[in-house]
């Protein structure tokens, strides 16, 4: 039996989820056999398509273009995959904000569990999964005939872009009198988003007001990191919700996280922990975060963060 | 309107958590536990809507052990009208969740349904979309704002890069994000007002469901223990560590 991927796009670009999740599925596909087709579904995505094509480990590109699957909003795009699941044994996505709308609701239809945030392949049954905001690690099999689940990316490197995948029409049209879409409101911001970035810059209630958290902003620029900030420093109202990274918040696994004035609290840890190397800048040298950072610098950070961004 | 809210008894977000020496699972014995943090976004949505004069009645709804009334009673206390408790010590895993809810919702056929859009312990994130599949519902996931206009629902959800309005027919199914609202502390007076608030209690079996899952939970590990690193002495030692040992920069 195949697998079906469903592929992650927007404004014409095929994202790179989508090269990580079919590397989980091939992994899948070691212990289970089946080909690897990948489902496009939107509006006027003939671009997507074509890159689509191009991931290696691809037998088919089935395409779904139409205005129903524009913005491609949970209930048609559900409908859509019950559709076609059952010439397949396993249908895959990213854990991105996408996948988690869509795919717990095709489960659902199809009265099986769903596998979110899937990080290892055991067997063709058995995956891990973080629990408890990644503080443990749950081993689970699946008896299902069909095997929903979502994957995490930055846990699976994505295929290589050498392949050419026949690329197939899907006729199937649903309806929606459900849900309607009206706009979206993407960030314009020249920082790439919180949970995606190569580097986040973070702040805690250390940084004593929201105005120094411009201090941080100087190094985010040279970096091309994001900014995130603790709890803490979102309870105190230095900054938006948006911007926390925690177990309540973002969930970030950046090549560099640099926490400046974080104590490092469980429910912050939970969310930065699997960070490649983490630099903290705390003047308390005892700082739980010093437990978990790579490089830690103890001083006041109002010296060493303008000394930092010079340095840069 | 009438609103149900669901809630999850979860361990605290403050707690530490241990895994068991067996392996089985996360340790939860004399572990402080509480409302999941979505959950308490989510009553509290429901109570400013009846503070606004949008609902007109209030439902909280908790699956799970006998100690999950506690989490009923807090939703009571902060606003809740009353609770209906489905109590059970079995592992409910989503699906069977989303099952046991549909009962409730065609019992109550209450106009906007709202969860959290995970619990902080299994970190599913399916409970509420799979809930909308099986009502043949639509889904708000992950929301950030709700307006409700007459018999339309605008709802504004959290995506990736940004933020994304749809408009929604009622009923419907909300989860929530966590810029929905911040939610109130209760009150001693609304604690002690919440013991007299009715509160059923209702078993799987009185709602027809089975509760086992195709899905086994074979181990529970500690993920690999980050090892702290070293201190440095200067921002000068830093970047060059920064660029000739991790090279990062």
């Amino acid at each position: 039996m195949s697998l079906l991927v469903l592929a992650d796009h927007h404004d014409g670009h095929l994202d790179d989820a989508t090269a990580s999740v079919v590397a989980a599925a091939q992994q899948i596909a070691e212990h289970a056999g089946g080909d690897i087709d990948l489902l496009v579904a939107g509006e006027n995505i003939g671009s997507v398509a074509e890159a689509a094509a191009k991931l290696d480990g691809v037998t088919r590109v089935r395409v779904a273009d139409n205005a129903v699957y524009g913005h491609q909003l949970a209930e048609p795009l559900a409908d859509l995959l019950v559709s076609l699941a059952d010439d397949y044994a396993y249908v895959l996505t990213s854990a991105s904000t996408q996948g988690k709308n869509v795919l717990p609701r095709l489960a659902a239809l199809k009265d099986v569990s769903q596998l979110s945030e899937v990080m290892a392949v055991d067997s063709a049954d058995t995956f891990k999964r973080p629990i408890y905001a990644g503080n443990a690690i749950a081993t689970v099999q699946s008896s299902d005939d069909l095997k929903v689940m979502t994957i995490r990316t930055t846990a699976f490197d994505g295929v290589g872009q050498g392949n050419d995948a026949a690329i197939e029409p899907v006729d199937t049209v649903v309806d929606n009198s459900l849900s309607r879409f009206v706009d979206e409101e993407l960030a314009k911001s020249e920082r790439p988003e919180l949970g995606g970035a190569k580097v986040v810059v973070s702040g805690g209630r250390g940084m004593g007001n929201g105005e120094n958290f411009k201090l941080l902003e100087g190094i985010a620029d040279k970096l091309g990191a994001a900014i995130g900030a603790s709890r803490a420093a979102v309870d105190a109202g230095f900054v938006p919700n948006d911007y926390q990274v925690g177990q309540t918040g973002k969930i970030v696994a950046p090549e560099l996280y640099i926490a400046v004035g974080i104590s490092g609290a469980i429910q912050h840890l939970a969310g930065m922990k699997d960070s490649k190397v983490i630099v903290a800048i705390n003047k308390d040298e005892d700082a739980p975060i010093f437990q978990v950072a790579d490089y830690g610098l103890v001083g006041d950070l109002f010296e060493i963060l303008p000394e930092l961004e010079q340095k840069l | 309107m009438k609103i149900l809210v669901a809630v999850k008894r979860v361990i605290d977000y403050n707690v530490k958590i241990r895994v068991k020496t067996d392996h089985s699972d996360v340790d939860l014995t004399n572990v402080k536990m509480a409302m999941n943090p979505f959950c308490e976004i989510a009553v509290e949505e429901a109570v400013r809507l009846k503070e606004q004069g949008v609902a007109t009645e209030v439902v909280a709804v908790s699956i799970g052990p006998k100690a999950a009334q506690e989490q009923l009673r807090t939703a009571l206390a902060l606003g809740a009208d009353r609770a209906i408790h489905i109590e059970t010590d079995e592992r409910v895993e989503s699906l069977a969740v989303a099952k046991l809810l549909k009962k409730v919702i065609d019992e109550e056929q209450p106009q906007l349904t709202i969860l959290g859009k995970q619990a902080i312990d299994t970190d599913n994130n399916q409970t509420g979309q799979m809930l909308a599949a099986l009502t043949g519902l639509p889904q708000g996931t992950f929301a950030s704002k709700l307006e409700v206009q007459d018999d339309k629902l605008q709802v504004t959800r959290e995506i990736d890069g940004g933020l994304q309005r749809l408009e929604l027919s009622l009923p419907a199914i909300i989860t929530t994000d966590l810029r929905l609202n911040e939610p109130r502390y209760a009150k001693l007076p609304d604690i002690m007002k919440a013991k007299k608030k009715p509160l059923d209690t209702k078993s799987p079996a009185d709602l027809g469901v089975e509760v086992a899952s195709k899905v086994s939970l074979l181990k529970v590990e500690t993920p690999a223990e980050r090892k702290g690193g070293i201190k440095v002495g200067s921002v000068d030692e830093l970047v060059d560590k920064l660029k000739n040992e991790a090279k990062v920069l």
